[in-house]
């Protein structure tokens, strides 16, 4: 069946050896590739080819592995559900009808589907983990700065990570060590072996540093969860759809069983995460996507009137809905007169979050939660109403405000066989505990 | 949800601030959608002021010239060159 998933099929082959030759790993089309077509899933660029490769897509072909194509999703990163793409939807190969969560939907469904091995989506607000959670596979968000987003195209920079997508933990972490690792190309990037070799979660766990230093992430996928304490933020799971609360628990049980333990906990900045984030990610949108003018590359707005009236008409022309709409909400929260009552106030909401996570994650290895509070929607459902999606990324927003990891892991499905994913959170650079979670449920 | 008065005037002023060029449908549709999801934002007025660390610090390097794109590379992707530069509609 075609799921619609790939935006571009052209095969980019790596080097001949290396730990992920003979593998495939389909790359989300706002990740640069040079040579191949890199659309953001937006008729502005569906024309655009890039000079030149992202480093982790560099990194990719220097670990040898095949590039199938590159995958189908909301446009500049901008939905929740893979429908806002100028080259259509994309289906659910897990849930049929259903829409496979976004905004890397192709990236989750191709994995999802057995199409590729492993896959690279990005994560501004969750869309690596909501298709992951949405398409029964596993998704990782990285801690800010571990990878590097140079030939990322930006959506919101302070809050984007890339991240792996693949069958099972394992796999997925090690795509991350492929990719993880400091980047003079993106300051943002840093060298973190110590801080990941070293970090409290694992001191906790007892289980402390890696001789093969901080960038070794598949031996924590042990499945060894014995002694760990999980933190359940219950503002998480007041919201939450109650087929997925109950496969959360179930998930919540098994732990326990294998040693685990758990607590509430109630982190009340967590009530205007969702709110903080729009604001933010439309504000830092509003600027990023100011140099799609038609002139340098894109959608050309002709030459009649002034330079303010063509670029208007590219605009027009190029953008979709959605992204049109946060282009101009993020102007508004910026412009004269609101700043102060919607940008600043995010600010401050952002550094409650941060400082709400750093204290519930002093007294746990990690939290958890369902990754979204609702099972796959229904295709068309929330299209026509936005503030409807906007509130489904009320557990994955608190993530990208706070720069913390954050993996999705299936947990079960509904009982119309939905799947539905659990959501593992750890302290900055705390990769490893929640790889170690994630992998005792996989 | 409190009142968050969104005018289509408002919506028009704010698309030519950001260079979007709208219909009169989207100015209509916008109008609505502004009005509640501005409404949703005003929730962020109940949060406290925050303390926040400053955990960022300036990273210097040196400045060194190192290859970028060639100027066919740069232009590859332009709808409309002359003479090796980028061509645009007029200034004014």
């Amino acid at each position: 069946m075609d799921y619609n998933a790939y935006v571009t099929e052209e095969r980019i082959e790596g080097a001949e050896e290396g730990r992920l030759a003979g593998r495939t790993v389909a790359v989300k089309d706002n990740i640069s590739t040079a040579g191949v077509r890199t659309t953001c899933g937006s008729a502005m660029l569906a024309d655009y080819v890039p000079p030149y490769d992202a480093t982790v897509v560099e990194r990719l072909k220097e670990a040898g592995a095949t590039i199938p194509g590159k995958t189908n999703m909301d446009e500049f990163g901008m939905g929740t559900t893979t429908e806002t793409s100028a080259f259509g939807p994309v289906e659910n190969p897990a849930a049929e009808g259903y829409v496979p969560g976004g905004s890397s939907g192709g990236s989750a469904a191709v994995v999802a589907a057995g199409d590729a091995d492993m896959a690279l989506g990005s994560d501004t607000g969750g869309s690596v983990r909501c298709p992951a959670a949405f398409c029964g596979v596993v998704g990782i968000k990285p801690t800010y700065g571990l990878v590097s987003r140079y030939g990322l195209i930006a959506y919101a920079n302070s809050l984007e990570q890339i991240g792996p997508i693949a069958p099972t933990v394992e796999e997925a972490a090690e795509l991350l060590e492929v990719i993880a690792g400091p980047d003079e190309r993106d300051a943002t990037t840093r060298d973190a072996s110590e801080a990941l070799g070293d970090g409290e979660a694992t001191a906790i766990t007892g289980d402390v540093t890696d001789e093969d230093g901080g960038y070794d992430f598949v031996s924590a996928a042990d499945g060894d969860v014995d002694g760990m304490e999980i933190g359940v933020p219950t503002e998480l799971l007041d919201g939450a759809d109650d087929a997925v609360v109950e496969q959360f628990w179930a998930a919540i049980d098994d732990l326990e069983a294998a040693g685990a333990s758990y607590h509430e906990v109630t982190l009340p900045s967590l009530e205007h995460a969702v709110e903080a984030y729009y604001v933010i990610a439309t504000s830092e949108a509003s600027s990023n996507l100011a140099r799609f003018d038609g002139v340098r590359y894109g959608v050309s707005g002709g030459y009649d009137g002034d330079w303010n009236e063509a670029f208007a008409r590219a605009r027009e022309e190029g953008f979709g809905p959605e992204v049109k709409r946060r282009v101009l909400l993020g102007t508004f929260a910026l412009s004269a007169g609101y700043q102060d009552k919607y940008y600043k106030k995010a600010q401050d909401a952002r550094a409650w979050v941060k400082q709400d996570f750093d204290e519930a994650l002093g007294a746990a290895d990690v939290l958890a939660s369902p990754t979204m509070p609702v099972p796959p929607l229904e295709r068309g459902e929330s299209l026509d109403d936005p503030l409807q999606m906007y509130l489904a990324d009320a557990n994955t927003t608190p993530v990208n405000l706070a720069n913390l990891p954050a993996i999705s892991v299936p947990a079960g499905e509904t009982g119309d066989d939905r799947p539905v994913g659990l959501q593992f959170v750890g302290p900055a650079f705390g990769e490893r505990a929640v790889i170690r979670a994630g992998s005792a449920l996989g | 949800m409190s009142e968050t008065p969104v005018d289509p005037d408002q919506v028009r002023h704010v698309a030519s601030l950001a260079r979007v060029s709208l219909d009169e449908e989207e100015v209509t549709e916008f109008t609505e959608q502004f009005a509640d999801i501005l409404g949703y934002f005003e929730t962020l007025d109940e949060v406290p002021e925050v303390e926040r660390e400053p955990e960022l610090t300036n990273v210097m390097r040196p400045d060194e010239g190192r290859a970028g794109l060639s100027q066919e590379e740069a232009l590859q992707n332009a709808p409309d060159t002359e003479d090796g530069h980028f061509k645009g509609p007029r200034v004014s």
